[in-house]
């Protein structure tokens, strides 16, 4: 509950943008509290205006867009404000960090120069004065090695250990409120619950309070207070984190809860035949350095990885970034050169060049996490899905092709009509479909999906894992299903890897990997993403 | 550091081989020779004088003559302006077009980075389509028509300043030349500037900076800090082309640099002296390219010289 009155109070908040189609409203009449020392968590798929309402707050909304309402500070109204008067409050009593700790520093300026720059400005320390405090808030921040950090730049530090220099930043002038927008969106599950749990433990010491934007419900389980639920610029539903877990009143709130992806794989029978093996795969990459190279240094991204997949098994890959799980993915298609032996069916791929591997890519498909990236905007979708068909059946005519692109899109519940549209036109869920659509037209016997639902909101995810997981019992496929999300993963595969700096650490049925994971490092990843 | 800039000076002179090379045949194959006038030499006469100058020897034979001497530092002698040496003519005007080229460079930058900055932080607005129109005109408006019109504002009509002349590079002679240079660099420079500002403006380090409050005159100055780099990627090559002068300017101005030793000596078929500009140009564009790599790492932490 609001401890006394509130310090942050917003007030029918309006946010609209300039577009080439007239007014786009982001934000539409919401109200929200925050009182002293409290955990505010707002929580929302993307496009629900949840960012952009406390970016009205920091004055930080891009050049088109404009706020209407009042968001009062302590009685004092910041909507409307110049940018030096708003200086008075931002970095000062609010303080912001952000989902991009990778490109939210400068790249051209130390840690120690930008750590000091609010306590310059704000409290007006002198340099040296400055460098001590920068080094008292790293250590508080709890980086490794802090006094050799302040001379550090930016690219020499790992994505965690930005966010943390971006908390310091955030707490140089003791803030009143931290707003932290999707803070560990982008990190591992593991550093995930480091940031956060230092984020609730500066809040407990240093007695300020948090606004935590989220689009994770198992975030706001674990450390808010209070919840405010946004759906299209409006909040759907607010009260305390017990009444919005146990009790969702919203029909929204209760889709949002029962959006974790659910269901479990039952493995292929084991007389299912061998469909892909690998045995002692590796795939290094040279960093050799220098005239000459004269250091050599060699990255091995796999290293000695064995692997069965039986038709109709899906297998989970999981692992941190860097553990070389989409490199492995990459290398059973062939796609980067590897050594070691890889079977497909009673063919050995090794051997094979590339118009060698041809005939069989129609077999092996694949579907990347991005689905923004990965379709050409300059072809309509009908030319997208269809495009492998050019290739492996060229003896198909226009027409027959459109026919097909038609019933691949049918398929993954797309209508077809829309086949004659570009890309830019979906959202990241069709995208995604589209990009499957692509890798079934062609009937492939295994599909690669590399973090297909990553990228996506947690109720198209769901449908996403629904969609792969019918498709599967269909047409008797096995995946090679790539991810870092533990809860993806145990209801799509009947098998898990993990990996880790290029070896698999662990394998095994997938409930006994869940249930009783052998090795230390499966169980802090496991640890780091169930959050009850 | 060291290592880097001896490797680099080390890679320099097989492209200047080249080029010296390259040239050299070039030049030979064009028709005529130094001494075709529009009434021909006496025989003998011509015999004589190819001789002395040893065009009568094999082409390999005179090229290999040429490249000893240059090793040797020994330019030759000028075909065309017969009692001086090449190294004479340079001596005389290489510093008056480097001290041209490095007024209107430093003009350049001094005008032309500030009004970028200033159209990015007013993008848009009016100040912006000023210094976008100015630009515009400064890159299409040819230097052959800037110089004469200002000739006639500034020299004949308002009588402030000479029409032309060198002086021993007084500075009344030295503003409209370097005008004229560098207004089109100016425009350049700030057309690169301001497209570099307004990206940096967007990125997400520069939100950071404004989320902790701090003041518009430290923005700018982060801001201008990530808009230097493409324009000091520019200046490498610019910086050579107008130190080593321009016909047209030097020619217009009677200014006595180098700018039109090369355009009389292709002319003239003045051998040596065609060679020894695409020399001097090659070892300045060579020069200001490892300096802009240089300055480029000083700029940016993430590049790394090795």
């Amino acid at each position: 509950m609001t401890t006394g009155d509130p310090i942050l109070s917003i007030r029918n908040l309006h946010v609209r943008f300039r577009s080439n189609d007239g007014m786009v409203e982001a934000v539409r009449g919401v109200d929200l509290d925050v009182g002293a020392g409290e955990f505010v968590a707002i929580v929302g798929e993307s496009g629900s205006g949840k960012s952009q309402s406390v970016m009205a707050a920091m004055g930080l909304l891009a050049s088109n867009g404009e706020a209407t309402g009042s968001i009062r500070y302590r009685g004092a109204e910041l909507l409307g404000l110049k940018a030096a008067a708003l200086n008075a409050y931002r970095g000062r009593k609010l303080a912001m960090i952000f989902q991009e700790p990778m490109t939210s520093l400068d790249p051209l300026f130390k840690i120690g120069a930008q750590i000091a720059a609010p306590l310059r400005k704000h409290q007006g320390l002198s340099r040296k004065a400055a460098r001590a405090r920068a080094l008292e808030l790293l250590e508080l921040v709890r980086m490794p090695r802090p006094e050799a950090r302040l001379s550090s730049y930016p690219h020499e530090l790992s994505g965690g250990q930005r966010q943390r220099v971006m908390i310091a930043m955030a707490l140089a002038n003791d803030p009143d409120i931290l707003i932290a927008d999707e803070p560990t969106t982008a990190l591992d599950v593991t550093i995930e619950a480091e940031i956060l749990a230092l984020i609730a433990e500066l809040r407990q010491r240093l007695g300020m309070a948090v606004i935590l934007i989220t689009h994770d419900l198992g975030l706001v389980r674990q450390h808010a207070e209070r919840v405010y639920v946004m759906r299209q610029g409006e909040v759907v539903e607010s009260g305390t984190k017990r009444q919005i877990i146990s009790a969702p009143a919203h029909p929204y709130t209760r889709m949002l809860l029962a959006a974790e992806p659910e269901g479990r794989k039952a493995p292929p029978p084991d007389d299912a035949p061998i469909l892909l093996s690998a045995r002692d795969l590796r795939v290094s990459y040279d960093l050799s350095r220098g005239f000459l190279r004269r250091e050599t240094a060699l990255l091995h991204a796999v290293d000695g990885v064995d692997l069965t997949l039986r038709r109709g098994q899906t297998i989970g890959i999981v692992g941190e970034s860097g553990s070389g799980k989409s490199t492995l993915g990459k290398a059973v298609l062939k796609l980067v050169p590897s050594a070691g032996t890889i079977r497909f069916e009673d063919r050995a791929l090794a051997p094979l060049d590339r118009a060698a591997m041809r005939p069989l890519r129609s077999s092996l498909q694949v579907v990347f996490q991005d689905p923004f990236g990965s379709l050409s905007p300059r072809l309509t979708v009908g030319e997208i899905v269809s495009e492998g068909l050019l290739v492996h059946a060229p003896h198909l005519t226009r027409a027959e092709r459109d026919l097909r692109a038609a019933q691949a899109l049918a398929e993954v519940s797309l209508e077809p009509a829309l086949r004659n549209r570009y890309p830019h036109e979906f959202s990241g869920g069709q995208r995604q479909r589209i990009a499957i659509a692509r890798a079934m037209i062609l009937h492939p016997k295994l599909v690669v999906l590399d973090e297909p639902t990553s990228a996506l909101d947690r109720t198209v995810q769901k449908s996403i894992v629904a969609l792969l997981k019918d498709m599967q019992a269909r047409h008797a496929l096995s995946y090679l299903f790539i991810s870092h999300d533990l809860g993806v993963v145990r209801a799509m595969a009947d098998w898990v890897m993990v990996m880790k700096d290029g070896c698999v650490v662990e394998s095994g049925p997938t409930e006994a990997i869940f249930e009783a994971p052998q090795a230390d490092y499966t169980r802090r990843l496991i640890a780091a993403s169930i959050k009850a | 550091m060291l290592p880097f800039i001896l490797r680099r000076l080390a890679t320099a002179i097989p492209t200047l081989f080249v080029v010296v090379t390259l040239s050299f045949f070039l030049m030979r194959v064009a028709p005529g020779g130094p001494f075709d006038l529009e009434r021909p030499l006496e025989a003998k006469v011509m015999e004589n004088l190819r001789r002395i100058y040893q065009l009568d020897q094999p082409l390999y034979q005179q090229y290999l003559t040429y490249l000893g001497a240059l090793l040797r530092g020994d330019f030759g002698p000028s075909f065309y302006f017969r009692d001086f040496s090449i190294a004479e003519l340079f001596a005389q005007g290489l510093p008056v077009s480097m001290r041209l080229g490095a007024c209107a460079l430093a003009l350049a930058l001094l005008i032309g980075g500030p009004l970028g900055a200033l159209a990015a932080f007013r993008q848009n607005g009016n100040a912006d389509h000023a210094v976008m129109g100015f630009a515009a005109a400064g890159i299409t408006i040819p230097n052959f028509v800037v110089a004469p019109v200002l000739q006639i504002v500034f020299g004949l009509t308002l009588a402030w300043l000479p029409v032309g002349g060198w002086n021993g590079g007084a500075l009344r002679n030295v503003i409209l030349p370097v005008v004229t240079l560098a207004l089109p660099q100016i425009a350049v420079i700030a057309r690169m500037t301001r497209a570099a500002m307004i990206e940096t403006l967007r990125a997400n380090h520069i939100r950071t900076l404004r989320a902790q409050g701090l003041d518009g005159s430290t923005v700018a100055l982060h801001a201008l800090r990530a808009s230097a780099l493409p324009v000091v990627s520019y200046l490498g090559p610019a910086a050579a082309a107008l130190l080593t002068g321009s016909v047209v300017v030097e020619t217009i101005f009677g200014i006595p640099g180098i700018g039109r030793y090369f355009v009389e000596g292709a002319l003239n078929r003045d051998y040596t002296l065609v060679m020894g500009t695409v020399v001097v140009i090659a070892v300045f564009v060579l020069v200001f390219n490892l300096a802009v790599d240089l300055l480029y790492a000083l700029l940016d932490p993430r590049v790394r010289l090795d």
